[in-house]
């Protein structure tokens, strides 16, 4: 994933499409993250301009959803889930260890709906079943 | 001779285990040796623990080798795997596996059988019929042909789907909405994730009838972050659908308009309560609605929505083109038809069971499951989702239907069960229950928001052993407010792992203080 920087243009560009659609709030952060990586303090005012919201709104909804981040990228997301299926098959442990290795690159995630080959790790965006430390470290950049 | 056809699953759960990778090697050592064969990456079966499961068709039937591994095709093309030769990973005929061979698909009839994104082998398999059907019939027959197949709402709360429609349907308003709920939050559930990307058209059938019956002209699907894979199938089949005419401004050349737009979550356990995901879809934070007005009056945007679980909407082209009575022979009591059990966490055997209601937990389990992965006796199992109760072997004849499990102090949720051996502490568990509500609670309301974490505490205070009893007491309280005094099911039904923890196993939680000396 490789994101660029923030340019009120490329902003604007991305948020264009999104006019025609009812509700707009939500897939719009979405879509500034998709883009930049996080959503800028920028961004907030320029969603509430473009689509006739109150910067209030905007911000009630970039800090509700886990998903969105108010920070930029770090350069690995590790995702390990921590939901009762993959406890049941030791991602505690998983957990863990893959905090002492990778510290804040690493965040608890409550499934991914891989429950019958767990622990299961998302790392970049990719899906890793019956995870193990070694198979985590094959997709680190 | 025409290119041999090989199944490679290209769903996540497949992927995760490398499916992606044998799809290659299997490509590069058949170019290598000049053998002609076309790689068709089809949904998974469900016999999870076989993924990546590879099949070679052979005459009329599929061959399966699986799990296999990189390392292991060299072998097989050496064994003429592409002929059905023998090889220790071979498990014969797909359709033969004892473990497939005694379920009863009927929602799931397609998956893993199918190019998830070929029309031509949806048809082929009985795709479109029910929604033709459904358009030769008025609103009011399509709606009582529902309600009379006994299908139930899939996503946990059990609400016959029927009653729900007719709402909608009597309901007067120029805009109506079908909402699919593909917020599979659940641990312990992936049904919703496997039938989207291995059989989607049928979920886009199930809305297309739904939308019919009630007079709707768009529908939302709102599918989780987590299921990317899922978010990619399920466009490509709706914009393959609008240019074959199931989607548009005619529906399969018939005066009725209807179209599909994703709406992909943001990370919120709760926006899978029916409310929090209208708002969700609205782009707004998902805080949960107080009802009334019901959804079927007042929902997406303020008008009359229906909304449904993916097995719900998918289960529907299956009632019309067989009919509500071949639907409803299925089952037993209330619960009629087909379940779709999820058998996860620490089980040898995991995956889809599709089987008519009132399975036993025990032969789920058994059976289907054969016992735990890590080979130490099982000890708990929870069903229904992180809601959900959990029970021990004792509870092992329990009918799997929805009217057993209420009976019992649990509930079937959206069907998972996720299987504990003995190194499963309950307290724990029953703590993890509350952080998890503190964690995912929108916020509106007291008893889930304040209740959860100082559920998380108490439980802290019995696993440290200190004074249980006046601990328990306190609990057994807080459960009763939060059951009784939550909006939804976040909060209301938090209390029932708990419960149900402290019932069932109250060694875990007992003279704790003695048990650390």
């Amino acid at each position: 994933m490789t994101h660029s920087s923030w340019s009120l243009g490329a902003a604007m560009a991305v948020l264009e499409p999104l006019r025609a659609e009812p509700g707009p709030v939500l897939m719009a952060l979405q879509a500034i993250q998709r883009e930049f990586g996080f959503v800028p303090d920028e961004a907030v005012a320029l969603i509430a301009t473009t689509f006739n919201v109150s910067r209030a709104d905007v911000h009630g909804v970039l800090t509700f959803y886990h998903d969105l981040r108010t920070t930029p990228a770090l350069e690995n997301e590790i995702k390990i889930c921590v939901a009762e299926a993959c406890q049941a098959v030791g991602s505690r442990v998983l957990e863990k260890a893959l905090k002492a290795t990778y510290k804040e690159e690493v965040c608890d995630a409550f499934c991914f709906g891989n429950c019958a080959l767990g622990p299961a790790v998302m790392v970049n965006g990719k899906l890793i079943g019956r995870a193990t430390l070694a198979k985590v470290a094959e997709e680190i950049k | 001779m025409s290119a041999i056809k090989v199944y490679i699953p290209g769903d996540s759960a497949a992927v995760s285990v490398g499916a992606d990778d044998v799809a290659l090697e299997i490509s590069r050592l058949a170019r290598a040796s000049n053998l002609e064969i076309e790689i068709i990456r089809n949904g998974t079966r469900g016999a999870l623990w076989l993924e990546p499961l590879v099949e070679v068709q052979v005459g009329a039937d599929r061959i399966g080798y699986g799990p296999v591994q990189v390392a292991d095709i060299a072998g097989l093309f050496q064994t003429q795997f592409l002929t059905g030769g023998a090889h220790p990973l071979s498990i014969g005929k797909v359709s033969e596996l004892p473990w497939l061979a005694g379920q009863d698909r009927i929602t799931f009839k397609r998956v893993g059988i199918v190019d998830p994104l070929s029309i031509s082998d949806y048809q082929a398999l009985g795709g479109w019929v029910g929604l033709q059907r459904a358009l030769t019939m008025s609103g009011e027959q399509i709606v009582a042909e529902v309600t009379e197949s006994g299908l139930r709402g899939r996503g946990g709360a059990g609400f016959p789907a029927g009653i729900k429609w007719k709402t909608v349907l009597e309901t007067q308003d120029e805009t109506k909405y079908i909402c699919c709920n593909a917020d599979e939050g659940d641990s312990g559930t992936y049904a919703d994730r496997i039938l989207i990307e291995g059989d989607p058209f049928t979920l886009i059938e199930g809305m297309a009838i739904a939308a019919i019956a009630v007079g709707a002209q768009q529908g939302f699907v709102y599918i989780r972050s987590e299921y990317p894979a899922a978010v990619a199938k399920l466009s490509a089949a709706i914009l393959l659908a609008r240019e074959f005419g199931v989607l548009g401004k005619s529906v399969l050349g018939s005066t009725y308009a209807f179209d599909i737009k994703i709406r992909v979550g943001g990370g919120s356990y709760v926006c899978g309560e029916e409310t929090a995901m209208l708002e969700s879809i609205e782009g707004k934070r998902g805080v949960v609605r107080s009802k009334p007005p019901l959804p079927a009056i007042a929902g997406l945007f303020g008008k009359p929505t229906v909304i449904n679980n993916v097995l719900t909407l998918a289960s529907v082209p299956a009632v019309l083109a067989d009919g509500a009575t071949s639907y409803k022979s299925r089952g037993v009591g209330r619960s009629l038809g087909t379940q779709i059990f999820q058998l996860a966490g620490n089980v040898k055997q995991g995956g889809i069971v599709e089987t008519g209601f009132g399975i036993s937990l025990g032969e789920l389990i058994t059976s289907y499951g054969g016992g735990s992965l890590s080979g130490k006796p099982i000890k708990a199992v929870q069903i229904g989702g992180p809601l959900g109760a959990y029970f021990a072997p004792k509870n092992f004849d329990l009918a799997m239907d929805y009217e057993s499990l209420l009976t019992a102090g649990g509930m079937l949720g959206h069907g998972g069960i996720v299987i504990f051996d003995t190194s499963v502490d309950l307290a724990v568990q029953a703590k993890f229950a509350m952080e998890f509500c503190a964690i995912e609670s929108c916020g509106k309301c007291t008893p889930c928001r304040l209740g959860s974490t100082r559920g998380a505490e108490t439980i802290q205070k019995i696993i440290d052993g200190e004074e249980f009893e006046p601990n328990k007491r306190l609990l057994l309280d807080l459960c009763e407010v939060m059951t009784d005094g939550s909006l939804c099911a976040m909060g209301g039904l938090t209390p029932m792992p708990v419960m149900s923890a402290m019932i069932n196993f109250p060694e875990d939680f007992e003279n704790r203080a003695e048990v650390m000396k």
